[in-house]
């Protein structure tokens, strides 16, 4: 039996080791960290976070390599359903640098709070593992399994406080909701399948043309109300403020972040390859979905007094921008609808990051996490309150820091369609924009004008990994905001048509 | 339009050099106060020799091209460019924001607000100035979105840290508004792209581009710079966030708010919105004279329920950017050389108004004017101060005021493209009302404080300096104009004197731009 299995001839694929290069640096990460962590004498344990982070940074190696040689395309790998190209390089690029970002936020946090240090950063590059797949994935398949690759480990970090009653929650809402939302997903990618009779994602767009039957509207339905789970869209948000609020903070970082984009990628993937036919449907369901998801996290936001809270609600309203472009992406703009989402995941990664690094430095010490804890700051750790305004006014959309580009990029898609419902939602995002100042800016009035709650003005010293991760932050809130050109030009449209296989 | 590109580093020197000053604040600490103060003078008057410069080299002769033209790529993949000119219309607010800089921070070297920190404070002021000055040569739209932008946050901190008791509450409502008007702006703006061809940003193209636009759309887009640069200037119904934030800003605050700010409003209509889309301008012209008139009514009443001397300069404000914006409604030539020169004047004299409240409120530590009076004999050169800025606001010959209002108020008679000339005269009338109002208001405010016997309360024999007396009032140091003051005040009051005899200075610079401006409208209006 296995003799006549052996017998047949059998070749190889050809396999693009180079295409695959950041994932096999990944997987081989983990391992060594793994094994490492295995034998590592407990007051040692600090050269984890050391070593994840040169994984992150030496998966990045590949990463440039085929962005400068690669040239064309890599799409012979696995028939198509796995591509590397500039889209997919960019995002794991992103994806890495959250990671290592995270990886700088958490060190100090795990070292000091004695948790499971060698797990938490296995699982960290696990899920980093499954988000630098999602960029390349082009099927049905394979973006589930980055999907639940990037989601498990998520789960238990953000139950990482395995003591704390909130953290629990957390993990625990985040897990039920989650795999609620996989669900949902996976129904619907059945649908799919059974309706076009293929998981790629290309050969489902071919299929899906003209008039869509009562299965497929479902089908449509349903996948993007599986991934409305994950970017935390309105109705589907209620997971993320508890979350939020009761995983470490660094993990907070992470979700709102990497987990985020992750979803807005699959989402963006799956619609412009798979389901551009069915915009009829998609286009209004992301429409409402949109208005609402950035009118209601800001109404909430406006009204919470803890900052992590408010910055969780702000993300779900940001979120809306993120989606604003989708909902017209049917109207002859999905190239600039899609260099929108893009650049937006690219700024917005930055200047979120950059607010949570400050949170955490500044909770070091005041140990609270009210917005009112962080009254007087600029007079005593004014460097600190400096970097917080830049987050801050940076969310808020104001040129010339990194947010305004991205802002402008998802209102001249919308603008750029032209029809009426597009100019309405460019008018509800207009005047959101300026309910979401009015909380980033209470944030700033507490830093600038308000006493020191405690009168405590000892100033604030934050470990070097935390300095390191703001300084990246910053420069790229700023630097980008200021010549948005270095990223614009890596979501040049005529690049990624092509390398999208349309 | 041809451009001329001599000297083209001029303009881009002139607007980031104050970011110099910055990077070298940054390193110092803030314990050292003097050394800070020593910097934002000294880049400050760099900055405005640049400008003096700049004037030097100004092409007079060609006032009507932009001059010192630079249009290099920036953002190429949306089409926005680094482009930067000068021509009639802009060098007088640009020069004047340059100079306005300097004289406030020659200002702050006596006259820091209670809150210090004049490290953050000069920071601020210096980001403000890039921001004023790029907003006034940036000839893209989207490099002009920024720098109006850019001017936000420092305001907003200006206000919210350095001002007065409300300050919390005046800074947010200043802030929320703005931002308000700058996203239906930018929305207008996107639309403008796309409606043109989606070919660039440059005002240029825009100008003509957009003229070819229906009318119907162009009604449209207007309609969203409207509320943007109204909110800025600020035009009835959308000024009610200018009396707080003038009341509550420190001295500094306020001069700087009133001398520039307000004027990227009324900049915005003449360089944007009316040369680009000339049939939505002539659709909303209607509209724009009735809230002006409305505003100037509107702002002389309000001025005469105050008793605040600091929000009665407020008020007076909007009745002063009502004469600038019902100059611009006409569409005339002479209408719109008005508009510029009352932006100008305005400027020159609420500034100066602004210092006089402020020095008032730090001798007397307060602006109620019910408890000031006899300010002539107490202190008779700050006295006659107020009274010649008093003066030149209601627009007495002779004075810069009366060249903003008088032309701008005469224009009314005779609208240009065929607009009503009964409901334009009947502005007019209306707004040649207001003047009176103008002079009651002022005249009511000097009389109640700088005539009659100094309040007893204020009296320093009576009651001597540290005499077991806690009232703070009471401690008041009551002394007459200083030397920073005077080094401060001196060129405001002589351009004041300078541009009311001599008009044709500025109006010789404005006009042979204005009437291209106006050439263009023309031929876009069918």
């Amino acid at each position: 039996m296995i003799a006549s299995l052996l017998a047949q001839a059998w070749t190889a694929p050809t396999i693009d080791w180079h295409a695959i290069a950041p994932e096999l640096v990944l997987v081989a990460g983990i391992n060594l960290v793994l094994l490492i962590d295995l034998w590592l004498d407990e007051s040692k344990k600090w050269a984890m976070a050391t070593l994840t982070g040169f994984v992150m940074l030496g998966a990045v190696i590949p990463v440039v390599t085929l962005a400068v040689l690669g040239g064309d395309v890599r799409d012979a790998i696995f028939d198509g359903r796995y591509v590397v190209d500039e889209y997919a390089l960019i995002l794991k690029a992103l994806f890495l640098l959250v990671g290592y970002v995270v990886v700088l936020l958490s060190q100090n946090e795990l070292e000091e709070g004695g948790y499971y240090q060698g797990e938490f950063y296995v699982l960290l590059l696990v899920s980093v593992l499954g988000m630098v797949m999602m960029a390349s994935s082009r099927d049905l398949l394979s973006v589930f399994v980055a999907l639940e690759l990037l989601s498990i480990p998520a789960y238990m970090m953000a139950a990482w406080r395995k003591r704390d009653v909130k953290s629990n929650e957390a993990g625990v809402k985040y897990y039920l909701l989650g795999v609620f939302a996989s669900g949902v997903l996976l129904y619907g990618m059945s649908f799919l399948y059974g309706t076009t009779g293929s998981t790629k994602l290309t050969e489902i767009g071919a299929a899906l043309s003209g008039d869509l039957t009562g299965m497929q509207v479902l089908a449509v339905v349903f996948v993007v109300a599986g991934f409305a789970f994950k970017i935390s869209a309105v109705p589907f948000h209620t997971w993320a403020p508890d979350t939020y609020e009761g995983a470490p903070t660094p993990v907070t970082a992470f979700l709102s972040v990497a987990s985020k984009s992750a979803g807005f990628v699959a989402l963006l993937t799956v619609l412009y390859l798979g389901l551009y036919g069915a915009d009829e449907v998609y286009g209004p369901f992301i429409w409402v979905m949109a208005a609402l998801t950035m009118t209601v996290g800001n109404m909430v936001a406006l009204r919470q007094t803890n900052i992590v809270r408010m910055l969780a609600y702000s993300s779900v309203s940001q979120g809306g921008f993120i989606l604003m472009p989708l909902a017209v992406m049917g109207s002859g703009v999905a190239e600039s609808s899609l260099k929108a989402v893009v650049i937006y995941l690219l700024i917005y990664a930055f200047s979120n990051l950059g607010a949570f690094a400050v949170i955490i430095a500044v909770a070091r010490k005041t140990r609270s996490g009210e917005i009112s804890s962080f009254g007087g700051l600029i007079s005593y750790a004014p460097g600190l309150g400096v970097l917080m305004t830049i987050f801050m006014a940076s969310l808020a959309g104001i040129p010339p820091l990194g947010i305004w580009i991205a802002k402008l990029q998802a209102f001249k898609a919308l603008i750029d369609a032209g029809s009426t419902s597009a100019y309405v939602l460019a008018l509800i995002a207009a005047v959101n924009t300026v309910i979401a100042a009015g909380y980033y800016m209470r944030v700033l009035r507490q830093i600038w004008m308000s006493p020191v709650p405690d009168g405590d003005t000892s100033p604030i010293t934050p470990p070097a990994p935390i300095w390191l991760a703001l300084g990246i932050t910053a420069g790229g809130t700023v630097v980008l905001g200021i010549l948005p050109g270095l990223v614009l030009r890596f979501a040049d449209l005529p690049d990624l048509t092509g390398a999208l296989g349309l | 339009m041809q451009t001329i590109t001599n000297d083209n580093w001029l303009l881009t020197v002139g607007t980031f050099l104050p970011l110099v000053g910055v990077l070298l604040m940054m390193f110092i600490p803030a314990s050292e106060e003097k050394t800070h103060k020593q910097i934002g003078i000294l880049t400050s008057a760099v900055t405005a020799a640049v400008g003096v410069y700049t004037l030097l080299r100004f092409d007079f002769g060609q006032s009507e091209n932009l001059q010192f033209f630079v249009d290099s790529e920036w953002i190429t993949v949306i089409k926005s460019n680094y482009t930067i000119g000068l021509d009639g219309i802009s060098l007088p607010l640009y020069f004047l924001s340059m100079v306005v800089t300097l004289l406030v921070m020659i200002y702050t070297w006596d006259n820091m607000p209670d809150a210090g920190n004049p490290k953050s404070f000069i920071i601020l002021m210096l980001v403000l100035q890039v921001g004023m000055a790029g907003s006034f040569i940036a000839q893209d739209l989207i490099l002009f979105f920024v720098f109006f932008e850019v001017v936000l946050l420092p305001m907003y901190f200006m206000i919210g840290v350095w001002g007065g008791d409300d300050r919390q509450y005046a800074s947010l409502k200043f802030f929320l508004y703005t931002m308000f008007g700058s996203a239906l702006m930018l929305v207008a703006f996107l639309a403008l792209f796309f409606q043109t061809g989606a070919e660039s940003f440059s005002f240029a193209h825009l100008m003509e581009a957009g003229a070819l636009i229906d009318r119907d759309v162009q009604i449209w887009i207007f309609a969203g710079m409207f509320v943007g640069f109204a909110v800025k200037v600020p035009m009835f119904p959308f000024h009610t966030w200018l009396p707080d934030a003038h009341t509550q800003a420190p001295t500094q605050g306020s001069v700087i708010l009133a001398a520039i700010l307000l004027k990227l409003g009324t900049y915005g209509f003449v360089r944007i919105a009316i040369p680009m889309l000339p049939q939505g301008a002539k659709a909303w012209a209607p509209v724009i004279g009735i809230l002006a008139v409305i505003g100037i009514i509107y702002g002389a009443l309000g001025c005469l329920a105050q008793t605040d001397m600091k929000r009665l300069i407020a008020f007076s404000s909007v009745a002063h950017m009502g004469f600038v914006m019902l100059g611009i409604s006409t569409l005339t030539d002479f209408g719109i050389n008005a508009a510029l020169f009352g932006m100008v004047a305005h400027g020159l004299i609420t500034g100066m108004l602004f210092f006089v409240a402020g020095s008032v409120k730090h001798r007397y530590h307060t602006l109620e004017i019910s408890r000031l009076s006899g300010m002539l004999i107490q202190m008779p050169r700050l006295g006659w101060i107020l009274g010649f800025a008093s003066m030149a606001s209601l627009g007495l010959p002779g004075l810069a005021g009366f060249w903003g209002e008088f032309p701008a108020i005469l224009s009314a008679y005779n609208p240009n493209f065929g607009l009503s000339e009964v409901l334009f005269r009947t502005l007019m009338v209306i707004a040649a009302i207001g003047t009176v109002f103008a002079a009651a208001y002022l005249l009511w405010l000097y009389q109640r404080t700088a005539f009659g016997r100094p309040n007893p309360e204020f009296d320093q024999h009576a009651h001597p300096v540290g005499a077991g007396v806690d009232d703070e009032h009471h401690e008041a140091d009551i002394h007459d104009v200083t030397k920073i003051e005077w080094i401060a005040w001196t060129p405001f009051l002589i351009a004041i004197v300078v541009f009311g005899v001599y008009p044709q200075l500025m109006f010789g610079v404005m006009d042979p731009a204005v009437s291209l401006l106006i050439e263009r409208v023309g031929a876009g209006i069918p």
